[in-house]
């Protein structure tokens, strides 16, 4: 019987000094009106991949601004990039080029990083 | 054996030029697949020789896509060229003929005057002196039209001429020498000589007048055959090297041989057959209204060449095929950027000075880890549906448009199809977006869930809402079905007589979307229903000069702002006869164009939303009933 029956809780502190925001740095830079979202959900209510799993460019922004980037990983590629959230946002954010840009970044991540 | 010094840089650069072209033809056709191989061997020793030819002669020599463009810049482009060929061939045949002995080196027919000074005196000689004297005047008018171009390029009626780089101005300053040294150098023999026709004589006896003419003669004899020889050696790393290069091209393209999806000889003969002559640059919108002046496809193409990253230029494109429609050499360049949009970045290494005379490829370069993994796994099978004639599929965009699908939906009713709606619980994305951002094995997922539907409703007709789904239908996808858009599924019901339509006494412009009018070529259909249902106004942006709306999927890098500049742009163009409906047939086109609208413009609606209108009442009315019977409503007839 492992730990006698109970389980810790991982904790759910979000260590903005430990967290990796590199990642949200260089898509930032790339497409700066994603500064502008002001995470409506618009993108998440219209999103095609949504109707079947678990997908929200909402939520992806606020991982990827605390720098949760193991999240971000987990969901970033369920996006078919159709574009519907770029038409419904109502801050004009470039919705999909921020996706494609996240997906271009984890890569160059993977393929470059040590 | 006559010979001169002079002659030497003009021989090193002939024969330099002769070799690279020589060998780039081989390696071209080394690297060809099998199967264009096989196609060229074919075309060549077969019927579209003789096609390649008169194309040449066409477009390589008179630039007749041009001059139906602009008639000056179509003056412009054959004088250089024609009159330059022409030069060349009577240059030769009257060396052969007026020289000392048949068969000459070619440097003999270039420096003709300096060897035989005297020629030219009498009868026949003195006729053939003058065609010569008359094809240099037909080229030197032509090149200060080329020289005005550069520097006032509003006066020929082109907003904007290509920009160059510092090897394009050294080259392009070497070919504006050569024509105007060959006219002094001769005028100067002549006028020494006492021969030459109307222009080197006449030129010539004014300029013996007080100048020393005969030494003033040999430094610009030199100058001729060093701007010759030093035109000849840069030509593989500058943009004339299509001049070589378009000939091959034309033979590969009537064999048959296409771009396909990956970099090869056809691309890479396509990018040097690119002469920057800048007529995409005024057809592009984003130069025109979002004030972006670095993507257009002149420079796509010359950063290919330079093995620049035009990665991110290749991005940042609307895919519209403006540039395309209008290409005088008619080089792929939608295919080109979606090759480059696959490949990804190119590599730092790649970017040597010395790879420009000899390219290397960005290929097998960006081996994917994951290529196996599924991306797309949460996808379940969608539900088998019974047996239906025709299979309705909206697309996402659609969904966000629903005005089209309910008026589809009350088509459908009106004329009795019996018609299956494939995603009305909201659907998989066809993977054109996918495509377009460069993510080809992503969208084969979801093209064969998608075709994996299709597949197993046993219908006999796909009908799709949306141009983008409908190029993805027909192009990518294997389907045993026929796909068609509504606008030809509309024009059918019309045409067999299912569906009555009255006359609304309103006039219509129709805005032709990207992927259905250039990509798939669809012009007819809309049209044929638009004339049935109101008054259509002809404008001057319609089928291959429709402007694309701005919203288009195949630019991920275009901001909002920009997106809305350009829909504007295009919504002016569109509505200036001041039509009551401004229609067109993409979900897309119309949510950007409704973006933009202002108080004064039309109403944009879909062109099944203007049949619904003009479906008579009794029609609707039926509908609404049947409706109303399947929801269980009692249907009661207020009085």
């Amino acid at each position: 019987m492992k730990g006698f029956g109970f389980s810790s809780i991982k904790p759910r502190v979000i260590d903005y000094d430990r967290n990796n925001r590199t990642v949200s740095e260089y898509i930032l830079e790339r497409e700066p009106s994603f500064s502008l979202c002001i995470a409506c959900g618009a993108c998440a209510a219209t999103c095609s991949a949504a109707n079947f799993t678990e997908m929200s460019l909402r939520k992806l922004n606020i991982f990827l601004k605390r720098g949760e980037n193991d999240e971000v990983r987990r969901i970033m590629n369920r996006c078919m990039l159709c574009g519907k959230c770029t038409l419904v946002c109502p801050r004009g954010v470039n919705t999909r080029n921020v996706i494609f840009i996240t997906q271009q970044a984890f890569k160059k991540l993977d393929n470059y990083a040590v | 054996m006559q010979f001169n010094p002079f002659v030497i840089p003009f021989n090193i650069g002939l024969y330099f030029i002769i070799i690279y072209c020589v060998a780039i033809c081989i390696i071209w056709f080394m690297d060809l697949s099998r199967a264009d191989k096989l196609r060229l061997q074919r075309g060549f020793f077969g019927k579209p020789f003789t096609r390649s030819i008169k194309e040449i002669f066409t477009e390589s020599l008179i630039h007749r896509k041009i001059f139906r463009l602009n008639p000056v810049l179509g003056y412009m482009h054959m004088s250089l060229a024609f009159g330059w060929f022409l030069l060349i061939l009577l240059g030769t045949i009257e060396a052969d003929i007026f020289g000392e002995k048949h068969l000459n080196p070619p440097y003999k027919a270039i420096f003709f005057r300096f060897f035989n000074p005297d020629h030219g005196a009498e009868g026949f000689a003195r006729v053939y002196s003058f065609i010569m004297d008359f094809i240099l005047a037909f080229i030197l008018s032509g090149l200060m039209i080329a020289i005005i171009k550069r520097f006032w390029s509003r006066i020929v009626g082109m907003k904007k001429t290509t920009n160059l780089k510092t090897l394009d101005r050294i080259a392009l300053l070497s070919l504006w020498l050569i024509f105007p040294s060959r006219l002094l150098a001769e005028s100067f023999t002549c006028g020494a000589a006492g021969s030459g026709s109307f222009l080197t004589g006449s030129l010539g006896s004014f300029f013996a007048g007080f100048l020393p003419a005969e030494a003033m003669a040999y430094p610009f004899w030199w100058l001729y055959s060093l701007s010759l020889g030093l035109f000849f050696i840069l030509l593989p790393r500058t943009r004339y090297m299509h001049i070589p290069s378009e000939l091959f091209l034309i033979f590969l393209r009537n064999s048959g041989v296409r771009t396909g999806d990956q970099y090869g000889s056809y691309a890479e003969a396509q990018v040097y057959s690119c002469s920057s002559c800048g007529i995409c640059l005024d057809k592009c919108q984003l130069s025109r209204s979002a004030g972006i002046n670095d993507i257009q496809s002149a420079y796509f193409v010359k950063g290919l060449k330079r093995n620049d990253d035009v990665y991110d230029i290749s991005l940042n494109c609307l895919m519209c095929g403006r540039c395309e429609t209008s290409c005088p050499v008619g080089i792929e360049l939608g295919a080109l950027r979606m090759i480059q949009r696959r490949a990804g970045e190119t590599p730092e290494d790649m970017k040597s000075i010395w790879t420009g005379y000899m390219r290397e490829r960005n290929q097998d370069r960006n081996i994917d880890k994951e290529a196996n993994k599924k991306v797309f796994n949460y996808l379940q099978p969608e539900p088998v549906v019974s047996e239906t004639e025709v299979l309705y599929f909206a697309g996402c965009m659609t969904h966000l448009s629903p005005g089209i699908s309910t008026s589809m939906i009350k088509i459908f009713e009106a004329a009795g199809v019996n018609y299956h709606f494939m995603d009305q619980n909201g659907s998989v994305c066809c993977g054109r977006p996918l495509m377009l951002a460069g993510k080809d094995r992503e969208a084969r997922e979801l093209i064969q869930h998608n075709s994996m539907a299709i597949w197993s409703s046993g219908a006999k007709k796909l009908v799709t809402s949306c141009p983008i789904c409908l190029k993805v239908f027909t192009e990518s996808y294997h389907l045993d079905v026929e796909v068609l858009h509504h606008t030809e599924f509309i024009c059918r019901l019309i045409e067999e007589g299912r569906l009555t339509l009255k006359f609304l006494n309103r006039t219509v412009v129709y805005h032709d979307p990207c992927e259905l009018g250039r990509g798939l070529g669809i012009y007819y259909d809309p049209r044929m229903v638009l004339y049935h249902v109101a008054r259509f106004n002809d404008t001057e942006f319609e089928r291959d000069n429709a402007p694309c709306c701005g919203g288009s999927l195949g630019n991920i890098r275009l901001d909002s702002r920009k997106k809305t500049a350009v829909a504007s742009d295009a919504l002016n163009d569109l509505a200036r006869s001041n039509p009551d409906f401004l229609i067109t047939s993409c979900p897309l086109c119309k949510k950007t164009f409704r973006k933009v609208a202002q108080n004064g413009s039309p109403e944009i609606i879909d062109i099944a939303e203007i049949v619904v209108k003009a479906m008579p009442p009794s029609q609707k009315e039926e509908f609404r009933h049947n409706k109303n019977c399947q929801r269980g409503v009692k249907y009661t007839v207020v009085k």
